[in-house]
């Protein structure tokens, strides 16, 4: 365990410090979110029809940001080279630099989730079952762009292709964390219904994400 | 311990870089890699550490640790340094420490040995090529491994670091150690009481500049 905590608490450090990318995301989420009022205007009622879709895209947007550094810069700098001959398993290293992105990225999007709710006329029970659905939704996001970012680690300029890779394989737990979030507010639906999909997505891609990331840094990189 | 290769062949980008290779290195025994360049001594190197797949031979371990493979009894010390800009040397260094393994010295003295020590708080984007070289050498000395596997380990160091690396490339085939080094120069290990063996891969290879003739052909 000692190789993948000290990894985590690296990623993490390097996150914080100057050049990296943790508050990166949040500082988009928090300009699409503030936009979104003068561009739709001042109609509160639509406003807080389209809010939870609204924040779920910003936040899956947001979520691609900083992804494609994840293992392109652990590349460049031969720090991946010395990660493949560690004794550490590939898998676990994987789903290592996975948690200390979504530490680092995803958790201040939950964080600011229910303060920019009130910018789309989110009352407290529809932020806090949205701030649940971030919860449950965003680590899939993280663990389904590991591959994304896996596939792209050699490239120099992989964000396009990132996006175009992670992007659609992201539409089913976009669709269900929205429909959670509605159905959380005013839907006729419940929301144990689309929620409990949406954590049989993150299950998914927690146990899918690691491998076919480590699968594909291996071929990547010879 | 005894590091083995036979017949070992490379292909990278569809052209054999060297094929047929075959050495033997023993404990307490370099084994210093010559060629010219493009000749495949970093890929020779990276077959040992396993980033490269032989496209044929056999590459095998005797008396290792037979739970673990070759590359995770080895240190790679390749052309980048695996330095992040924006940890401290202290940092760096530590984070390779506690993720290769035991460590076998504290930092702060791996870091004294390789004359980082006063330095060893200021954050890694400002060291130069060289210093950044001395901080990935003292890995090698933090984390005890076997075999150390160097791609010309002594580019962009000064005299006094490469006396520096050679002393501590003695010591550790005198504790038993092997070394696998693509040079261009000589290792500077000096005397008759260290065996180093050379392994020039230019006979190996297919003549370098075959390509000209080859056009001129398609053209008549």
């Amino acid at each position: 365990m000692k190789p993948l905590s000290a990894l985590l608490f690296r990623d993490m450090r390097i996150a914080v410090r100057v050049g990296g990318g943790a508050l990166m995301g949040v500082l988009f989420f928090l300009v699409v979110v503030a936009l979104t009022p003068f561009a739709v205007g001042p109609d509160l009622a639509l406003l807080k029809r389209i809010g939870p879709a609204i924040l779920w895209l910003a936040a899956l947007l947001a979520s691609l940001l900083a992804l494609d550094r994840l293992f392109a810069s652990d590349h460049e700098d031969g720090s991946l080279d010395l990660i493949l001959t560690g004794r550490a398993p590939l898998e676990l290293v994987v789903a290592a630099k996975g948690l200390a992105h979504w530490l680092t990225t995803a958790l201040p999007l939950v964080v600011a989730a229910p303060f920019l709710g009130f910018f789309l006329n989110l009352d407290g029970a529809a932020a806090s079952g949205l701030v649940l659905t971030f919860v449950v939704g965003t680590p899939a996001l993280t663990f389904i762009g590991l591959i994304g970012a896996a596939i792209a680690v050699t490239l120099r300029r992989g964000g396009l292709l990132l996006a175009v890779i992670v992007l659609p394989l992201t539409v089913p737990v976009l669709i269900f964390g929205v429909a959670a979030a509605n159905a959380a507010i005013a839907g006729p639906v419940s929301f144990g219904t689309p929620f409990t999909v949406l954590c049989a997505l993150t299950l998914a891609s927690l146990a899918i994400g690691p491998f076919a990331a480590a699968a594909a840094l291996r071929l990547e990189i010879e | 311990m005894r590091l083995n290769a036979a017949e070992l062949t490379c292909r990278r980008g569809g052209r054999d870089v060297f094929s047929g290779v075959r050495f033997s290195v023993g404990a307490g025994q370099a084994l210093a890699i010559s060629g010219r360049n493009g000749a495949g001594k970093s890929s020779l190197l990276r077959i040992v550490a396993g980033l490269i797949r032989p496209a044929a031979g056999r590459l095998w371990l005797e008396a290792g640790e037979p739970e673990l493979s070759i590359a995770e009894q080895a240190h790679y010390l390749g052309h980048q340094d695996a330095v992040k800009p924006s940890l401290s040397v202290r940092e760096n260094l530590e984070f390779w420490t506690a993720f290769l393994g035991d460590a076998a010295i504290k930092a702060q003295l791996a870091l004294d040995s390789v004359g980082l020590g006063p330095i060893a708080s200021l954050p890694a984007a400002f060291l130069s090529a060289g210093q950044r070289r001395r901080l990935s050498i003292a890995r090698l000395i933090a984390v005890k491994r076997p075999i150390w596997l160097l791609d010309e380990p002594t580019s962009t160091l000064d005299v006094a670091a490469q006396q520096r690396l050679a002393e501590l490339m003695r010591s550790h085939l005198a504790e038993g150690g092997l070394i696998l080094a693509a040079t261009h120069s000589t290792l500077g290990l000096g005397g008759g009481q260290y065996s180093v063996h050379e392994l020039s891969l230019d006979q190996t290879n297919p003549p370098p500049f075959d390509l000209p003739a080859q056009r001129q052909e398609q053209r008549t």
